[in-house]
């Protein structure tokens, strides 16, 4: 298995599936002749031309739309929208023509699309390019929702993606494409569905996607080391329709739940877990289930506020501990 | 179009103000719910910029107003109706209505009930079209008053820069809802607008079937032959309001008699007579033997047909057995 970083992954899935497929398109602003913003479509441009990678305008509900119509006809685009902040102006497409196409034309037509956006508090990005927006997606009926937490994820799940016949639309992290971790050489198909249990524990379990996962592993080891706890973590990467088996599987052997999320909680995936929790194993619970989560603020500019607005280790370990008692 | 096609064309527009006033009857009565919006007084558009197309071949798209565009495409009137019922035989199942009339199989592509919402689709399709290397062509209908959405002008630009085979037909009928044109809108000559996107575009009398058929003849022509987009601006009126629930208030009855005497029908069929192409009763018997198909097979198929069944409410949301949602498991290859 070869080291590579999550931005290289994205990339390779893309070159295959476009190797493959001549139906499959990318499409965004600044990926072509640039590369992509995050490098995710480098050299693809020189490889397979203008046609099919395509520098859009600025204009992103109408490419995204443009992009949807094309699926209708079995092309495969992979639409890049720069930031999830961006995502806003192209809800119209997504939700009303994607999502819903399927169902109101009684299950003739279908929008294969693969929409991929990061989101995400980064560097002092300011509130118009640090939101999160997966509580919006993961709630439409219609539209599956998948955020990679390492390269492997990266890759196998945008290779499914382009090949699954619903919208998919996979939450990345701007923090996140320099991030290093093994995929292997052969091809990977990473399943839209379900949750990983990134490491086994028997005392809490934490519930993490995407950029928390990491958070959540840090923590479990500083527990493990500091308290003997031993936190389980798991990784749910798909958020659209969510892993209800894995989630009652883990806690009904631990008893105890956290759930962290860099977005602010209101209408949340904690909310969401939590309400899977108390409809799948509620009488397993040992305590009351907690979520860690950003502050209902726009992301602010000033870096210590910035950091103030979403959670860090420190909070996570102090809700285990209250929960546990110790 | 000859003597032939004249005919047939006439017949497919009394056929249409018909079938509409039979929906407009059954909405009345309460058969038909939700939202219905009908096409009296604009026949000769999609009918007559359909006869210069390949319906079925063609890609077609619209919005909310769509019954007589799916007809025209290929789509059995009984199953749109059917779909007015909300009946499973309906041509989208019983779940679009109205306004998501769809028949993939004659490729109309659907109605879309988001003021203009269909524009990116349709040039999607075209791209989807130049990627392929067919020789089909993606036709957009919809209203004057899309034109004022952000998609409008944002897909114009897309289209033109990437010399798309698309067709955007405007049929301006000069209401966005109930709000005049000229209140809504700066530049209220629709064909004017594509001029800043490098559009190649025309205007044409929308309730003469044979000048929109020669217009749409010119701008499909157009864009069959790679030369990118075009834009047709076609001058109508539609009689009754936005949709049943509005009355039309807001119009005068001047204006409204004005147009009445600019009846598509009434242009085709005065003309035929006048050629000594058709006699009135030839014209009568049209008529009643398209009221007997309405009256004896059409809306009866559609009141006797089955609803939906309730266990399939959740049926057509995510495709179903997809490999690709776990691989693993299913051995998904493709």
């Amino acid at each position: 298995m070869a080291q590579m970083m999550y931005w290289e992954a994205i990339r390779r899935a893309h070159d295959e599936e476009m190797a493959r497929d001549p139906l499959v398109i990318c499409m965004g602003e600044d990926i072509g002749v640039v590369g992509g913003t995050y490098k995710a479509t480098k050299g693809l441009y020189e490889k397979y031309g203008p046609e099919r990678v395509i520098d859009t305008p600025i204009s992103e509900n109408s490419y995204t739309g443009l992009g949807i119509g094309a699926s209708f006809l079995g092309v495969r685009p992979i639409i890049e929208l720069m930031s999830v902040n961006f995502a806003w102006l192209a809800m119209d497409q997504i939700f009303n023509s994607a999502a819903k196409v399927r169902y109101m034309s009684g299950g003739q037509l279908t929008a294969p699309v693969v929409i991929r956006s990061p989101g995400g508090t980064a560097h002092q990005l300011g509130a118009q390019h640090s939101a999160r927006m997966e509580k919006v997606f993961m709630g439409i009926a219609g539209l599956r929702v998948v955020t990679p937490s390492n390269p492997k994820q990266a890759y196998g799940l945008l290779k499914s993606a382009v090949r699954c016949n619903d919208p998919v639309f996979i939450n990345e992290h701007e923090l996140m494409y320099n991030l290093k971790g093994e995929v292997p050489d052969g091809e990977y198909f990473h399943p839209l569905e379900g949750s990983e249990v990134t490491r086994m524990g028997r005392d809490v379990t934490l519930f993490g996607y995407n950029i928390s996962v990491h958070w959540a592993m840090q923590v479990a080891e500083f527990l493990a080391k500091q308290h003997g706890i031993e936190a389980e973590v798991v990784d749910l990467y798909a958020l659209s329709p969510l892993d209800r088996q894995g989630i009652r599987d883990s806690v009904s052997k631990t008893h105890h739940a956290v759930i962290i999320e860099e977005a602010e909680a209101p209408v949340g995936v904690g909310a969401e877990v939590m309400a899977i929790i108390n409809e799948e194993c509620f009488f397993e619970l040992d305590a009351a289930p907690v979520r860690v989560s950003g502050k209902m603020v726009p992301i602010p500019y000033n870096h210590t506020l910035e950091k103030a607005a979403i959670p860090n280790a420190k909070d996570v370990v102090a809700a285990v501990l209250k929960m546990l008692g110790k | 179009m000859n003597v032939a096609d004249k005919k047939r064309v006439l017949h497919e527009m009394l056929f249409a103000r018909r079938f509409e006033e039979h929906c407009y009857e059954a909405y009345v009565e309460r058969k038909i719910g939700g939202f219905l919006h009908l096409y009296p007084g604009q026949e000769a558009c999609a009918i007559g910029v359909m006869e210069a197309a390949k319906p079925g071949h063609d890609y077609v798209i619209t919005g909310y107003r769509d019954h007589i565009h799916a007809i025209k495409c290929g789509a059995d009137p009984k199953a749109v109706m059917a779909e007015l019922f909300a009946k499973e035989t309906g041509c989208s199942k019983g779940r679009g209505g109205s306004m998501h009339i769809f028949d993939v199989e004659h490729r109309f592509m659907g109605g879309y009930a988001l003021v203009g919402g269909p524009f990116p689709l349709a040039a999607g399709m075209a791209k989807a079209i130049k990627l392929k290397g067919g020789d089909e062509i993606a036709i957009c209908f919809l209203g004057d008053a899309a034109n004022n959405q952000g998609t409008f002008h944002e897909t114009l630009n897309m289209a033109s820069l990437w010399e798309l085979p698309v067709l955007f037909v405007c049929e301006n009928n000069l209401y966005g809802i109930g709000t005049a044109s000229h209140r809504s809108t700066a530049v209220t000559e629709q064909y004017k607008r594509a001029c800043a996107y490098g559009i190649t575009s025309a205007q044409a009398d929308g309730q003469d079937i044979e000048k929109v058929y020669e217009a749409a003849k010119v701008a499909v022509e157009h864009v069959r032959s790679g030369e990118g987009p075009y834009f047709l601006e076609l001058c109508t009126y539609r009689y009754r309001g936005h949709s049943m629930s509005d009355s039309g208030a807001y119009r005068s009855k001047d204006e409204v008699a004005e147009w009445a005497k600019r009846d598509p029908i009434q242009i085709l069929r005065d003309h035929l007579i006048k050629a000594g192409e058709l006699s009135e009763e030839e014209f009568t018997a049209m008529n009643r033997a398209i009221m007997e198909t309405l009256d004896n097979e059409i809306v009866p198929f559609a009141a006797s047909s089955p609803e939906p069944k309730l266990e399939e409410l959740e049926k057509y949301v995510l495709a179903e057995n997809d490999p690709w949602v776990n691989p693993h498991v299913t051995g998904g290859t493709r």
